[in-house]
């Protein structure tokens, strides 16, 4: 009896073609999808309270004035190419995000994790809280008009920040080990106890309540959008799979 | 006859389409988020705020 053995280790194999086609396919639907609907929730809960600090950013409303400021002044509306870029953009962005989403996923997969539409709901809570909630736990959602540290300091930090929270995510779904949960701890607080670039003064002309409802609406959509990348990347990630297996 | 196929992953090479989705991921982010040139700036401001990107 001869025993064949075939070993598919070549970059371009037909295996490695169909992984990063069924990767490609999975994010660009899941990233499209869940972009388009994170576009319009923050069209929809975002772009005016952004729109309103605007006001005070340019200085057509004064806060801490003498007079008492209007809360509900007349907003600019859909701006076609203002708000068209917006959404590209964001579809573009979590394209991005689903894209390093499905990469991690196709890795799981491959060390027995079972990624299905339900598993993304958690792989999206934990992209929400890598890409937004730990760099934002320090360097909040600002709102145009506020006084910020240096951009190019203030990016080394956001991207550190994400990297650590990326690898403590991994760490708590996969490491199984103590020694694992106290590093994933170490890498989740470190970046908050070292602290992130701040401002030498105070200079925003923003009042806070329009200060706070915009980070509170930030976390909020991107919370609700991550989800829906998670889920999304879940489930195309399962059912390209089935449609390359059924085409094998 | 019998036929054995080894799994890409176990190669190490496997895990290629992964990483290259992975940086073609990251540098979408990069592109969108933190470029500060001012096309791409003014572009995607909203969303840069929105997305909770530093900005300014």
């Amino acid at each position: 009896m001869t025993q064949h053995m075939m070993c598919v280790t070549h970059p371009a194999s037909p295996a490695t073609k169909t992984m990063f086609s069924r990767i490609l396919t999975s994010a660009l639907f899941a990233g499209a999808a869940a972009g388009l609907i994170a576009a319009l929730l923050q069209l929809v809960f975002v772009q005016p309270v952004l729109l309103h600090a605007e006001l005070y950013e340019s200085g057509e409303l004064v806060h801490f004035g003498g007079e008492a400021v209007s809360a509900h002044p007349t907003l600019p509306g859909f701006d076609a190419m203002r708000d068209g870029l917006s959404i590209v953009f964001t579809m573009l962005t979590y394209t991005g995000y689903a894209l390093v989403m499905v990469a991690l996923m196709s890795i799981a997969e491959e060390r027995g994790a079972k990624i299905n539409a339900r598993a993304g709901i958690i792989w999206g809570l934990a992209g929400f809280i890598t890409f937004h909630f730990a760099p934002g736990l320090t360097l909040a959602p600002e709102v145009p008009g506020v006084a910020a540290a240096d951009v190019g300091d203030r990016q080394i930090w956001w991207t550190a920040t994400v990297a650590a929270a990326g690898i403590a995510m991994w760490l708590i779904a996969f490491g199984g080990t103590k020694i694992s949960y106290a590093i994933a701890a170490v890498l989740l607080l470190a970046p908050h106890l070292i602290g992130a670039p701040e401002p030498d003064s105070f200079a925003g002309p923003v009042p806070t309540e329009i200060g706070a409802l915009f980070a509170a609406r930030a976390f909020g959509v991107g919370m609700a959008a991550w989800v829906l990348v998670g889920t999304f990347a879940g489930y195309f990630w399962q059912a390209e799979g089935k449609r390359a297996e059924a085409s094998a | 006859m019998t036929t054995k196929t080894l799994n890409t992953a176990a190669t190490g090479l496997g895990f290629l389409p992964a990483v290259f989705a992975l940086v073609l991921g990251l540098g979408i982010m990069a592109l969108t988020g933190h470029v500060q040139a001012s096309g791409l700036h003014d572009a995607a401001h909203d969303v840069r705020h929105a997305s909770g990107f530093p900005c300014h």
